[in-house]
Order: C-alpha cells, then structure tokens, then sequence
C-alpha cells in the first residue's frame, strides 16, 4: 500500500497504522533526497500551496515552507498578523479567497480547536492541520516518531514519557495518539495542575514524580511550558517548576541508564530543560528539526497524489 | 489472456553477454563509467551485467547505481494507483563520468526521461547512453532511442512484455502477453 486512507491530515485520530508506516517509508527517502547536493525533487511543479499561520510558529512554518520547496511546489504565505483577518474577515471568506487563485492545499495553523475539521468541510483544497489550538499538531507527533524510529530502530514496545505541560499541548495529544499507533506505551509527567483530569481514559499512565518516571522510560519527550496559554497561575514560580520538573544532567546521570531526549521547541533553556542536557548526544533535537522537512514533505506528497489532475 | 515466449534463459544469456562485450568495446576499463540501473526492474539487469563484467571479462572496480526515478516522474497524480518509491542507492557523483543508463523494457520513453532529469541532481556527465534488454518499436512517445538492445520486439499497445528474473520468478525469461 502507498496510499493513505484520509483526504486531509487534520489530526492523527483519524489516521490507521497503516498510513503512518507509508509516511515513514516516503520520509526515508525523501531525507535521502535532503542530504544531496540537490535537495529537490520535481513532482509537486504543478502544485501550490497555502500556508496560513493564524498563529505565531517560526520552526514549523519555515519546515512546511521548505519541505514544499524541495517539492518544487509554488508557495503562498499568509500570517493573521499582517492581514483582513483584523479587519474582521471570516475564517471561511478568508481562505475562499485564497483558494480563487487556485490554491490546491492549505497548511493552516490556528487558535482555534477544530479549525481545520471545520475549513476541511467548507473549502474544496487539501487542509494539513499544522496546529489547532491546544488539540492537535499532527506532523509534529509524526516527526517525533519519526526520530524515535531513526534513533531506536522501532516505536512499538517502547516506553515513552512525555513531560511538562500536557494541558496546553497540542503536541502531547497528537503524541499520545501516535505513539499508541504504532504500539508504544505512554506516560505523561507534570504538575497535576498541568494534566487534564480524564487523561487516562487515553490509556496513558499519569506520573507525578520526574526521578521514577525518567527512570521508566526509554524516551523522554520534554515539553515547554505554554506561559502564553495560560489565563490563570498553574503553578506557584517558574523556579519551583524547574526545581521539581525541570530536566538536568544530574538527574539523567543517576539513572543508570541512557534515554533518549526530545523537545519539540522552542526551548526555554534553563526551564524545563538545561543546556547542558539539550547539547547532549542523547539530545535528538536537532535531529528532530532535519526529520521535520523529510516528514512533511512526505505528508504533502502523499496528499497531493490525490488531488484529481 | 495469451502469453508467447519470446526469450528463454539460454537466450537471455547469449545477449547478456553480447550487451557486455559491447560496453567493453565503447567503455574501454569503465574507469570513467558509471552503470545506472533503474528502480525496481532495472537493477536486476544492471546486476547482472555487473556481475558478468567482473566475473567473465575481469573489468574490477565497476561503479553500478541504482536509482529511483518515482519523485521525477510526469504522470505524478495521474495514475489510478500511485507508485511507492525504491530506495537510492546512488553513493557517487556523476560529474565528468560516461553513464549508462540500464532498464528492462523500453516502450514509451517516459521513464528514461524521467531518469535523465534525476540524474541531474548527482552532477553533470560527460555523456549519458542507454541499454535495454527489450525495445519496444512503435511505442514511444518521446524522442528516446537505446545505445544497447537486447532485442527488439514489435508489441502492439495493448500486449505487455514482461520480463522475468532467476531473482524473483524462478527463472530468466521474455514474454509478451496480450489481453
């Protein structure tokens, strides 16, 4: 099989363990075209792209941008920013004029929960979700299993820790739903004002202290805080945040063991994780950046077969 | 559906070592060329040629890719079932080089086309030839002609050549089956 069983990606939920195997295999070769000295293929020429950022991103948007360059697709950008959006355009008019220049996918990212399902029954264009509030952020979930794959050779059977704001993280819900996919075991960590309440009806298990759960797992994926989400205080000072949650060399050094380190980013170093740590060789976070473009340019070629020529 | 044996093994084997001897005559050493053997049906024949011009003619040294052409193909959505990509196996760069460009069957010329614009990505060659095992006449629907034939076969458009290898099908042979 090497087609995927959805018209768009708005979130892993609807995806089949299917569709993220012939993801992997169409990213495996499309990171060997990113380390040629050409880093470009031709087959998206007759194809353009729209890239709406409702919401800030910096990684994301140029990751998306670039993965739809070396497709050698034709690429618009928008952000809500500099736009009709403050003047009080809807999100439907917005994109539908978008689509009158014969846009044939949207990458969108948006404050809102759900605003991709929503265009994606308005609109006639291909809709990748690259961020819907605090619901989901499916590329990032696949590139995270992406490296996890790269780096340990398989996801399934393995145990992976998700730490820090799970509240707030469209990336720990995406994560969550990927990981389980594809056959791998689940916990989250954090302040307990930062878990929500029914999370274990995900099945994933919920682990308050950072030492036992650091020393369960093979895979610590670290979250940042999201200050900006938040309306009300979740816990009582940063410093105290760092002190119990917060990742160090100390900590990883009494282990006993090696993990494997992921952080979506962007990093507050200091934070939730130190330098010394993400700087480390069981830091695959750059590594996560590289996979990022070989991963969305799969997911973008996978959904543009489908559009009817 | 009726199928015609157009070549056996012993038949695969005369012209395997014809298509040889002609690349020696053209490429000398082949310390200047590369062999290119396209994704998926391709490589087996280029294998093989590799493999007799190291065995049988003593040429050491042979450079053989083996390249995917999925990503640089022309009827990219256009297909009812879309192909999945092979891996590259390309570890060298072609600038300067002589490449031969090895495949199955030659019918519409699409696919070499297809390989002559991949292969830019890898430098620029010298010279670019190419050989088929079968060239199929009347069929083209570009420009392309072969350096090296194995043979050449008259197959309306409806018929299909298919070629089968020791490696997957239990034994060498050419078939040409109309439906």
């Amino acid at each position: 099989m090497s087609e995927l069983s959805v018209e768009h990606l708005l979130g892993i939920k609807y995806l089949k363990p299917n569709d993220i195997d012939v993801i992997f295999k169409t990213a495996d070769h499309f990171k060997e075209v990113i380390n040629r000295p050409i880093k470009k293929v031709p087959s998206l020429r007759d194809t353009t792209i729209a890239n709406l950022f409702f919401e800030n991103s910096t990684r994301t948007k140029l990751s998306f941008e670039l993965a739809e360059k070396r497709l050698s697709a034709d690429v618009i950008n928008f952000s809500a920013g500099q736009s009709s959006v403050k003047k009080g355009e809807t999100l439907i008019d917005t994109v539908n004029n978008i689509l009158a220049m014969k846009v044939d996918i949207v990458v969108m990212r948006h404050g809102n929960v759900g605003a991709g399902v929503f265009l994606s029954k308005h609109v006639d264009a291909k809709i990748i979700n690259a961020g819907d509030g605090t619901h989901e952020h499916p590329t990032q979930a696949l590139l995270d299993s992406y490296s996890i794959r790269e780096k340990l050779g398989t996801v399934k059977g393995k145990k992976i820790l998700i730490v820090g704001d799970i509240l707030h993280s469209r990336v720990a819900l995406s994560n969550i739903f990927a990981l389980q996919l594809q056959g791998a075991e689940v916990k989250v960590c954090g302040p307990t004002t930062l878990i929500p309440k029914y999370i274990s009806s995900l099945g994933v298990t919920v682990e308050t202290n950072l030492k036992k759960a650091l020393e369960w797992c093979d895979v610590a994926n670290v979250l940042r805080v999201q200050h900006e989400r938040m309306d009300i205080k979740y816990f009582p000072s940063t410093r105290e945040y760092t002190q119990l949650f917060g990742i160090n060399k100390e900590i990883l050094d009494n282990l006993g063991k090696k993990i494997v380190i992921m952080h979506p980013g962007p990093i507050n170093r200091g934070v939730e994780i130190t330098s010394d740590v993400a700087d480390s060789n069981d830091a695959i976070i750059l590594n996560q950046v590289e996979n990022g473009v070989a991963v969305r340019m799969a997911v973008i070629y996978l959904l543009a077969q489908q559009i009817k020529r | 559906m009726s199928r015609k044996n157009l070549l056996n093994s012993k038949d695969i084997e005369i012209i395997l070592h014809r298509l040889a001897c002609q690349l020696i005559e053209n490429h000398d050493d082949f310390s200047n060329t590369v062999l290119i053997g396209l994704q998926p049906r391709g490589t087996f024949l280029a294998n093989r040629l590799a493999q007799l011009l190291n065995t049988e003619y003593a040429i050491k040294d042979l450079k053989l890719g083996l390249l995917d052409i999925t990503f640089y193909r022309d009827d990219f959505g256009r297909k009812d079932k879309p192909l999945a990509a092979k891996t590259n196996e390309m570890d060298f760069l072609i600038e300067g080089k002589k490449v031969v460009i090895i495949d199955d069957v030659l019918f519409s010329g699409r696919s070499i086309r297809a390989a002559l614009t991949a292969l830019q990505s890898y430098g620029r060659p010298e010279q670019i030839e190419l050989l088929v095992l079968i060239d199929r006449r009347f069929s083209r629907h570009l420009p392309i002609q072969p350096n090296y034939r194995g043979r050449q076969v008259d197959a309306i458009n409806k018929e299909k050549v298919l070629v089968t290898w020791a490696e997957t099908h239990k034994k060498d042979a050419v078939y040409i089956e109309s439906l």
